[in-house]
């Protein structure tokens, strides 16, 4: 249990980052999406990097993604996975890999969001092998 | 307006400290102006501009100019790009210059991480703040992993290998067992690269640069003031800066701000990627190194493993002399920034300077290339093109 606690990520929460991680804690991943250019984009920003516009609002994704690229952290305990995940709403994200075989993991793996519990009770999307 | 022959390389001093518990983070600055002057034949009242990134303690230039008693300093800049800020600094000098703002600008970078590390100081530190850490922070990203997803990446869509990224090592490591200050003097084979322990698949430990204290200086002047001193001429000839980051979420980790930073170079100098002679190439890791050279034209994108293997790099025996001085990868990488060495080495080679064993013969026409932040993020490129006199 104290271990458990003690690697529950935590988060920097803040105005603007605040409802994607409510959104997560709800079990929605979320990517923003511009109104005005209908472009959407990662990480969220209330101001559309595209075109400027501020008539920007979140979408939920659909959760289901490819590795675009990987490593993984061999001096940690255990090897941890890093990977940018590109969504099939076309935007990458750095993210992690979990429940997954480190040794096996690769490019062009498809992978489905999923959530870890986070210090602040939010949560983390995060990305499994499907 | 063209910095095209409008500002000279006047100093160049590289501190010869790897380790320097001894000294504060001030006094290094101010040991590294006080060799870049020497080194010149200049004096600290001929400096009229200042530059520093943020690497320098205090608000900006001030705190610095203020310690080491700059007293006629009237154009300043502190441009914070992390390892390339020092070769923006030059371009940005050159420029100040060509405006008539300054005539001598002093440049100096500084740190100590190790001894900071012994010492039990944090690391490093990220603006909470920033944009972007709130949704990677939690993610366990770090300098090591994020290099590596690029060139796993680069290894998927162009078939590199590790024993190519070794190359790079092997490369650095012939550079550095000729220079005495070098924190790594050893020759490796690509077979020790590769056997050397991973870190963050698919880079090992020997595909990593250096962590040094220490740091380096340069001096950027007109050429009044260039001709009127005693050292051999290194012309700025031209420069480019760009940033590249992940672009909403349209990322693409196989090639570098270098992209862009290198055309503007090569145009204003009105060389070729062929003229080069020398290149100091910002190595943080093999792959930074690999990536680059590819998008400043060195070979075509993609077929930079095939263009550093086989020695390809080593001064002397392959085409593209690089990193003479052992580079980041073996020599130093003061403050966790390798920028202001590569343009120090890069004035050696033109001065003719460099250590007799990897001095490039006629080198008339030397490049230095910077990276600062994350290759597999977001960065600032820098790309500096020196020349002799007669180039």
């Amino acid at each position: 249990m104290s271990t458990e606690q003690k690697n529950k990520p935590r988060l920097i929460v803040n105005s603007e980052s605040r409802p994607y991680w409510e959104g997560a804690a709800n079990g929605q991943l979320l990517i923003r999406k511009c109104n005005s250019c209908d472009k959407v984009h990662y990480y969220p920003r209330t101001i559309c990097p595209h075109c400027f516009s501020d008539d920007t609002a979140f979408i939920e994704a659909s959760g289901n993604g490819v590795i675009y690229s990987y490593s993984v952290t061999r001096q940690a305990n255990p090897p941890y996975v890093i990977a940018y995940v590109t969504i099939d709403e076309g935007v990458s994200m750095l993210t992690n890999i979990v429940d997954c075989d480190v040794e096996k993991v690769h490019i062009g793996q498809k992978v489905k969001v999923s959530f870890l519990e986070t210090e602040e009770g939010y949560a983390l999307p995060v990305f499994t092998p499907v | 307006m063209s910095i095209n022959g409008k500002a000279y390389i006047a100093g160049a001093y590289e501190h010869p400290s790897r380790i320097s518990l001894d000294k504060t983070l001030p006094q290094l600055h101010a040991e590294i102006a006080k060799g870049v002057l020497e080194d010149a034949g200049l004096t600290k009242d001929d400096v009229d501009a200042y530059f520093c990134a943020g690497d320098a303690p205090g608000l900006g230039p001030i705190n610095m100019i203020e310690y080491m008693g700059l007293n006629n300093v009237r154009h300043m800049d502190s441009t914070e790009t992390g390892g390339s800020s020092y070769i923006v600094h030059v371009n940005h000098a050159a420029q100040a210059i060509a405006a008539g703002h300054c005539n001598v600008a002093l440049i100096t970078l500084a740190g100590r991480p190790v001894a900071d590390a012994k010492e039990g100081k944090p690391a490093r530190f990220f603006n909470p703040q920033a944009p972007d850490l709130p949704f990677e922070m939690p993610y366990r990203f770090n300098v090591v992993n994020m290099y590596a997803m690029c060139a796993m990446r680069h290894m998927h869509e162009y078939g590199t290998t590790s024993e190519q990224l070794a190359w790079i090592k092997v490369a650095a490591s012939h550079h550095a067992q000729h220079n005495e200050h070098a924190k790594l003097r050893n020759v490796v084979t690509v077979e020790d690269v590769v056997n050397s322990p991973m870190v963050a698949d698919p880079l090992h430990r020997l595909d990593c640069c250096v962590v040094t204290d220490g740091g380096g200086g340069l001096l950027v002047v007109s050429p009044e003031v260039a001709k009127s001193l005693k050292r051999p001429l290194v012309k700025v000839l031209g420069a480019g800066e760009a940033p590249k980051h992940l672009a909403g979420g349209h990322v693409d980790l196989t090639y570098s701000g270098a992209c862009w930073s290198g055309p503007k170079a090569f145009e204003e100098a009105g060389v070729r990627p062929a003229d080069i002679k020398y290149a100091s190439i910002y190595d943080s890791f093999t792959i930074t190194v690999l990536e680059t050279l590819e998008d400043l034209g060195f070979c075509e994108k993609g077929k930079g493993g095939a263009f550093v293997s086989d020695g390809n790099l080593i001064s002397g025996v392959g085409k593209l002399p690089f990193n003479t001085d052992g580079g980041g990868l073996c020599n130093n990488h003061p403050g966790n920034r390798g920028g202001i060495t590569k343009v120090i080495e890069a004035a050696r080679q033109i001065r003719g300077e460099a250590h007799p064993k990897v001095q490039v013969p006629n080198c008339d026409i030397a490049l230095a290339h910077g990276t600062g932040g994350l290759l597999g993020a977001r960065m600032g490129s820098a790309t500096l093109i020196l020349g002799s006199e007669a180039a």
